[in-house]
């Protein structure tokens, strides 16, 4: 059954040094607030885990809490690159970082396979790319009924998915809807979960379309009333574009960057 | 009439499109080429983002793939492993309509690192996203780039999609479905595969344009149609919709 605690606390039990961390949320309902407790509570050597690394990850990187990324697009969505994640790639800053790189079907289908209890995944996928050439957990698979050549890609398993939604009940339920995602299935192939949620209601009304994790399906939740910011949750607020592009000069240049951490951190620069 | 050539290369990727297609839409000038064929000539064109937004109908350009708008307006809305799995790898959109940082002659593009050295890139860019499938699956796949030589290379430095390999019939002997990439638009032109040798070749040029200008901007020697086309100029209601839906986007 999920317990329902503060997100201070839900990222001291569920998040250790060294684990493989994945945070979730396509372009909506992105777990920034819980990003940034990983900063603030200086986790380090995590093997992070997400389709679309944005801001949050180029910040996660930036404070040096990764030690690998597997990962299939990491930009600034309508905005451009990800300048902490390019400087540490080409640079090594602040420290190395190893990636593992997919494509979305690629990441999509290892956490499919992870939430079935399979080891691997199989697609059409990869054919003729150089991604097959770099990323050894792609591999070519023969189909046993018809011959033919397929992909394989193995399951993801986290020590953690972090994922945010629009709310859940007292007991712990989770209930998200608009774009929903690759959230159920990484919360359903992690080891343990964590979901902020921007309110915690006697009641989930439904919703057409729903997403629903039950509590015995998830961990732990915490309320965080706009955790997700500058992302949107539908129904509760909107993106806020201009932060996306207010990022791109910040993440440019490391002193920036490191006044915009103090901030986040909460010492003086 | 007054236009500015991205108006011109939106204008000419729009009308690449046709009404009554499905299309897997990038974001950038994918998606404003889609959203203007879809409120001039091709009003029953179904736009599919990588969101999971089925038939996204949006009042103005979104800035990110799954803005709330896309979602709001969309017929459907599935998750991220079904879009791929159900829709997009089984055959069933007509065109996949994508930018890319890097393009060469044989319609491979590259969104992932410049530089010949992935461990020790010159220089990191985002990476795949939806593209290697996108461009493996749909029946067909039509990119949209400003032309520059720094774009438009004779080989891709790493092969994130694959178009034509090393020229004809490399799809069919690797068991890809879709047609590859058909169509090139850029600010100076359109580009199609020669039908012999699968080398995008020039076959329409913008009003205005002259040939040297494109092979300025043209990494390897670029080979041109003979029957080489005028691109029609964008008409009035091309202009006023685009600049509308642009207008609505600030």
């Amino acid at each position: 059954m999920a317990k329902v605690l503060p997100l201070a606390d839900g990222i001291a039990e569920l998040v250790h040094d060294g684990d493989v961390v994945a945070l979730e949320g396509f372009t909506h309902l992105i777990p920034v607030a819980a990003g940034h407790e990983i900063i603030r509570q200086g986790r380090k050597d995590l093997t992070l885990v997400r389709m679309t690394p944005d801001i949050v990850y180029d910040q996660m990187i930036g404070a040096g809490c990764a030690r690998k990324l597997i990962f299939s697009w990491g930009g600034n969505p309508g905005v451009g690159s990800l300048h902490r994640f390019r400087d540490a790639v080409q640079h090594s800053w602040p420290v190395p970082l190893e990636i593992e790189e997919h494509s979305h079907a690629g990441m999509a289908n290892r956490y499919v396979a992870g939430a079935s209890g399979l080891p691997f995944a199989v697609l059409r996928g990869y054919t003729g790319t150089d991604l097959a050439k770099q990323t050894d957990t792609i591999k070519p698979i023969t189909c046993p009924f018809t011959g033919e050549q397929l992909t394989a890609v193995p399951a993801l398993n986290p020590d953690v998915t972090i994922v945010h939604a629009q709310r859940a009940d007292r007991a712990g339920n989770v209930q998200l809807w608009g774009i929903a995602g690759v959230q159920k299935e990484a919360v359903l192939a992690a080891k343990c979960s964590l979901v902020t949620v921007e309110e915690i209601v006697d009641e989930l009304e439904p919703k057409p379309g729903a997403v629903i994790l039950p509590n015995w399906a998830v961990t732990a939740v915490a309320e965080v009333p706009f955790g997700a910011k500058p992302s949107y949750a539908a129904g509760y607020y909107e993106r806020d574009n201009d932060a996306y592009q207010a990022w791109d000069a910040i993440g440019k240049d490391r002193e920036e960057f490191g006044k915009w951490l103090a901030g986040i951190v909460g010492v003086k620069a | 009439m007054n236009y500015t050539s991205d108006e011109m290369m939106s204008v000419a990727a729009a009308r690449a499109l046709r009404d009554g297609m499905s299309c897997f839409v990038g974001i950038g000038l994918p998606s404003t080429a889609a959203n203007l064929a879809r409120r001039t000539h091709a009003p029953d064109l179904t736009l599919i983002y990588e969101s999971g937004c089925l038939g996204a109908k949006p009042t103005r350009l979104p800035l990110s793939i799954g803005d709330g708008e896309l979602a709001e307006t969309a017929d459907a809305v599935v998750s991220v492993p079904e879009v791929f799995n159900y829709w997009l790898q089984p055959g069933r959109i007509d065109v996949g309509f994508l930018g890319a940082a890097q393009l060469d002659k044989f319609g491979n593009s590259n969104p992932t690192v410049i530089g010949a050295d992935y461990a020790d890139p010159k220089v990191r860019l985002p990476g795949a996203g939806g593209a290697p499938e996108i461009a493996a699956s749909c029946r067909e796949v039509f990119v949209v780039l400003r032309q520059s030589s720094r774009a438009f290379v004779d080989k891709v430095d790493f092969v994130t999609s694959f178009g034509h390999g090393s020229g004809k019939g490399d799809r069919e002997r690797l068991g890809l479905r879709g047609a590859g990439p058909t169509l090139v638009v850029t600010d100076l032109g359109l580009m199609r595969p020669d039908p012999e040798t699968s080398e995008l070749t020039l076959t329409e040029l913008h009003p205005g344009v002259e040939l040297a200008q494109v092979y300025a901007a043209t990494g390897w020697k670029l080979k041109v149609a003979e029957n080489l086309s005028a691109t029609p100029e964008p008409t009035e209601t091309e202009l006023r919709i685009l600049r509308e839906l642009k207008k609505a986007s600030e």
